[in-house]
């Protein structure tokens, strides 16, 4: 009997194409997390009232909207792991912590950035949102370097969680905070990317540095964490 | 003959409780060792302790010459532990799932049909969700994904349970193949008769230690 060596990359793309199938078997995303999305874009369009108000907030509402989904995704995501012991199952596998970490982090990168996609589209429809060709990209690669830093940090919290008793309610209480960060910087680059406020489009790039330099600090420390997190 | 498993006065704890009070268990290459006792007598720990999941707070362990004390992480890829839950995703399929543990240690498809064949879990089966199998199937699929990961070691708790008449002769058979093929089996049952017939000795555990 052997084992063939398989690298850590190999390892993490089966473990993120494991969890993209779950979600395309189980349509969670779609149809449960996303329309709830959409619902709280609605709801804070209900509540605001005033479309001058909501293209002023409309960032900040962007991300608010992505954290709330994004901490349904994240109690999903290692709801699975737990259902059937299957976590146990990648341990007694001896399977590269990290390479858990970091397939677990891009499953849910993929899911979050269709999500903010998502929401972005409807600050657009509903609060009348306009972006220049610029400001678009802008808002891309916000996403982009939100979505890396949201999905390290994200996978860090929910197999922290996973293992403890109130894990529902425990996430947004550890999550919430360490992402303040992440809201303001991509609260801040979305305003230039929309011009909102007499904003200007340059003035974004500072914040998707801190994003990116968010998303390398969680990356590194996801990698090293992840297997005494999960570990007994 | 070589010995696999070496445990001598193996203590460990589930949180502050002694789950293991000094175990003493050797098992040789190409053994089934079936593992006996009351139910918390500490046969699921002994498990766990030789798949590297359970720290040990005193005596020594090794598992395929592995140190459990310092190095019980290195063990784990060469050891197959199918315990009280089967370890699968209840949204994938049959198939999605053992692919799943196959594309883990680079097994091919191959390897991954005949596993599927071997457990019976092929066909209509294979292409059905975990969620809706009965417990046997279940178990018949996870059995399927410890075949693909080609473990050394196989540690089954209850390899027999939810598993019907013809289940339970397809696993001794599956598990005397494993074995005539270099695997060594350690497996805790309730089904002692069954068992002892397949095992090649028994080990009775009680309070946490062999007797």
């Amino acid at each position: 009997m052997s084992t063939h060596s398989v690298s850590r990359i190999t390892v993490s793309l089966a473990v993120a194409r494991k969890d993209l199938a779950i979600e395309w078997n189980s349509k969670i995303l779609v149809n449960q997390v996303a329309p709830f999305s959409a619902i709280v874009m609605v709801l804070f369009a209900f509540a605001l009232d005033n479309e001058g108000i909501l293209q002023r907030v409309a960032p900040g509402l962007v991300w608010l909207a992505t954290l709330f989904s994004m901490l349904v995704v994240i109690q999903r995501t290692f709801a699975v792991e737990s259902a059937d012991g299957a976590l146990d199952a990648l341990r007694v596998a001896g399977i590269d912590p990290s390479a858990i970490f970091f397939g677990k982090a891009i499953a849910l990168m993929v899911q979050l950035f269709a999500l903010e996609l998502l929401l972005v589209a409807t600050a657009v429809v509903l609060y009348g949102v306009e972006m220049s060709a610029l400001g678009f990209l802008e808002v891309l690669v916000t996403l982009a370097t939100a979505t890396i830093g949201l999905g390290f940090v994200g996978t860090i919290y929910g197999g922290l969680a996973s293992a403890v008793r109130g894990r529902e309610t425990l996430l947004p209480l550890l999550l919430l905070p360490v992402v303040a960060p992440v809201l303001i910087g991509a609260t801040r680059a979305t305003e230039a990317a929309f011009e909102s406020g007499g904003a200007k489009v340059s003035e974004g790039w500072p914040w998707i540095s801190l994003l990116l330099m968010f998303a390398v600090i969680f990356g590194v420390v996801g990698s090293v964490a992840f297997g005494p997190l999960i570990d007994e | 003959m070589q010995s696999v498993i070496e445990l001598h006065g193996v203590v460990a704890l589930l949180g502050r409780f002694p789950a293991l009070a000094g175990v003493d268990l050797t098992v040789n290459r190409g053994e089934i060792v079936l593992l006996q006792g009351p139910n918390g007598a500490g046969k699921t720990s002994v498990l766990r302790v030789c798949a590297g999941l359970l720290p040990i707070e005193r005596g020594t362990g090794h598992v395929l010459g592995i140190d459990l004390s310092t190095q019980r992480e290195a063990i784990r890829s060469r050891v197959g532990l199918l315990g009280h839950t089967n370890g699968l995703y209840l949204d994938l399929t049959v198939s999605q799932n053992i692919s799943f543990w196959a594309s883990t240690v680079g097994a091919n498809q191959a390897e991954v049909e005949a596993a599927m064949s071997l457990m019976r879990v092929d066909g209509r089966l294979a292409t059905v969700k975990a969620s809706q199998l009965s417990a046997g199937q279940r178990r018949r699929t996870a059995l399927a994904s410890l075949i693909v990961r080609r473990a050394e070691v196989w540690l089954l708790d209850e390899p027999h349970a939810g598993l019907d008449s013809a289940g339970r002769d397809e696993l001794d058979s599956l598990l005397r193949t494993a074995v005539a093929s270099g695997a060594t089996v350690v497996l805790s049952s309730h089904e002692s008769e069954r068992a002892s017939a397949l095992a090649s000795r028994s080990v009775v555990i009680d309070g946490g230690r062999a007797q």
